[in-house]
């Protein structure tokens, strides 16, 4: 029998098989013994033709609900230029892995050189790598890297603010290990800095903070940084990369690690992923950040060219003792964000901040006027809020009659979290994609329902 | 063949240790730099910190390889050599002329478990 996808031929098969001196093919099987042997075929359908699985998707496509999204908690529905597709979709970017016949790949070690460019320049950090598979990656090799930065330590602290996936993925990283994370507490929706000293012990790495935060609000961060370099820890910010273009930076809080992931910049919603996770370090961390760094060199006729660097740290040179188990990118999304960026240059960048900004707090703003409704706490944030209901029967009735007006309100965190003390929290994102009428419409809702 | 001074005190893994009053000089020998090959990167230990003989307290980084320091002798660090740091290849040029550290508060049984010149060579020889 000849398969779609196996070339050889039943003469083929002979052939190889009298090579080494067989009959049939299941005479390779024969020492695994009879009873780990299947003795009746597999159990599944004969399969369908291309047709019918086309049908059966629309099918399924066709149950979507189309709404205009306010929906945020990490993944975002910001404007991407139509560069960023067509350039991606070319196939000698869309076949290309990450770089393992390296200096064969030119046009992608280039790329790569770029991202980790801009990178740099967003974070304001020395040296950043050729990117994570996500930010809740990123966030768990910044631990591994606090945890190998710091002799006898095991202890990670991470605030209580930080997003509840990302902080799940800590957890798991932790587990069945001798490491720890341990929860910086919250107040009044910020971390809680002014316990920090006391929380420092002996088996302290590191701190882990988010801004904006899970809430959508943005942290303070003044002095944590000397305070955390006095017990000899290290300091990791994980933002939003656009929410740089008017944040104060990872280098300008004192950061020795910035993080985030770059959904924000290129990539689409698509339910989730995939994603891309951004990594960059102070130059003292240069040996220690984990994956692939690209670097730029000249051959030896003296021409330009990129190379991959720093390649000892990595675990197919230093083995067990690698800073990381990393040995690949997320090549095709950092190439999406690469070109976004390039596409928007960093006024564009600035701008999407600033209108996601300006139209956040104009909902927020006119939300916060209505009875049943309240703004908590009083901090600043850039394009994401946490409102808080009165009663649970106001709020499921006001996510109900915006879903009919079809609009997607925001998201519940304790969908995210499972916490009772998060049941009353929406939390509404509003990009600069979200037009003047589509926020009219969603207050025109809100005050029917809230009157 | 290898070059092997003579007052100097040597571990199996191919570290020298010169004693100087209350500080031992650590580095690593001719025959580890020669097969190291091309030395690119020292990293150098925390000063102040007490490391154990045998514990893993500095990486030297070749062209080729990522080799772990194993601390020759128990104690505390009191100088990294940073003369090193940019410029490694001091360590190819001439091994014995440059440390990578400084220990001082040493546990001297350690230092005398150590090979001598005579005993390193002929253990270079088994190799």
């Amino acid at each position: 029998m000849v398969y779609p996808y196996i070339p050889h031929t039943e003469e083929d098969r002979k052939m190889m098989l009298s090579s080494i001196g067989l009959q049939s093919i299941d005479q390779l099987f024969e020492g695994l013994g009879e009873e780990l042997q299947l003795s009746d075929s597999v159990p599944i359908s004969h399969g369908r033709t291309e047709d019918e699985v086309q049908r059966m998707i629309d099918s399924i496509a066709q149950r979507n609900v189309r709404g205009i999204p306010f929906l945020g908690c990490g993944c975002y529905d910001h404007i991407i230029p139509a560069t960023v597709k067509s350039l991606s979709s070319l196939p000698s970017f869309v076949t290309a892995y990450t770089p393992y016949q390296a200096e064969m790949s030119q046009g992608l070690l280039q790329a790569i050189y770029e991202f980790q460019s801009m990178i740099c320049e967003i974070t304001g950090m020395d040296v950043a790598n050729a990117s994570l598979y996500d930010g809740s990656h990123a966030a768990s090799e910044a631990a591994s890297l606090m945890i190998g930065a710091k002799r006898k330590s095991s202890t990670v602290l991470v605030s209580s603010t930080i997003h509840p996936f990302i902080l799940a993925v800590l957890t798991t990283w932790a587990k069945g290990t001798d490491r720890t994370i341990r929860i910086l507490k919250e107040k009044e929706g910020v971390v809680d800095l002014s316990i920090l000293d006391a929380e420092l012990d002996e088996s302290c790495a590191g701190l882990i903070v988010q801004s904006p935060n899970r809430y959508g609000l943005l942290e303070d961060y003044s002095s944590v940084s000397e305070t955390l370099h006095s017990h000899g820890c290290l300091f990791a910010i994980l933002s939003d990369p656009l929410s740089l273009a008017i944040q104060k930076s990872q280098a300008e809080w004192g950061a020795d690690i910035a993080i985030g992931d770059t959904q924000s910049l290129g990539l689409t919603l698509a339910f989730g992923g995939p994603s891309c996770g951004y990594m960059a370090v102070t130059e003292s961390l240069m040996r220690r950040i984990p994956g692939r760094i690209v670097g730029a060199t000249t051959d030896a006729q003296g021409r330009r060219g990129f190379t991959l660097t720093l390649q000892a740290r990595e675990q197919h040179i230093k083995r067990e003792r690698a800073t990381s188990n990393v040995c690949s990118n997320q090549a095709l999304a950092a190439l999406m964000t690469t070109i976004h960026l390039s596409s928007l240059g960093w006024s564009g960048m600035v701008e999407a901040a600033n209108q996601s900004y300006a139209k956040a707090h104009y909902l927020a703003y006119h939300l916060a006027q209505l009875p049943g409704i309240t703004l908590i706490w009083d901090k600043p944030f850039w394009c994401e809020f946490p409102l808080v209901f009165s009663d649970a029967k106001k709020m499921r009735k006001f996510l109900q009659e915006l879903r009919n007006e079809g609009i997607f309100a925001g998201v519940r965190l304790a969908a995210l979290t499972r916490q009772a003390k998060d049941e009353l929290v929406l939390l509404v994102a509003v990009t600069e994609k979200r037009s003047r009428e589509e926020l009219e419409l969603y207050l025109a809702a809100a005050r029917r329902v809230m009157k | 063949m290898s070059k092997i001074v003579q007052d100097l005190r040597y571990s199996k893994d191919h570290e020298w240790v010169r004693i100087e009053g209350e500080k031992a000089y650590v580095g690593i020998t001719d025959h580890a730099q020669h097969e190291l090959g091309e030395i690119v990167f020292v990293e150098l230990p925390p000063l102040g910190e007490r490391y154990a003989k045998g514990e893993e307290i500095s990486t030297v980084e070749s062209v080729k390889a990522a080799s772990a320091i194993l601390n020759p002798l128990e104690g505390k660090v009191l100088e990294a050599n940073e003369d090193l740091d940019g410029s490694p290849e001091l360590i190819n040029e001439d091994c014995y002329a440059h440390h990578l550290y400084v220990l001082t508060d040493c546990k001297l049984d350690d230092y005398h478990a150590l090979m001598d010149a005579k005993g390193y060579e002929a253990y270079l020889n088994t190799l």
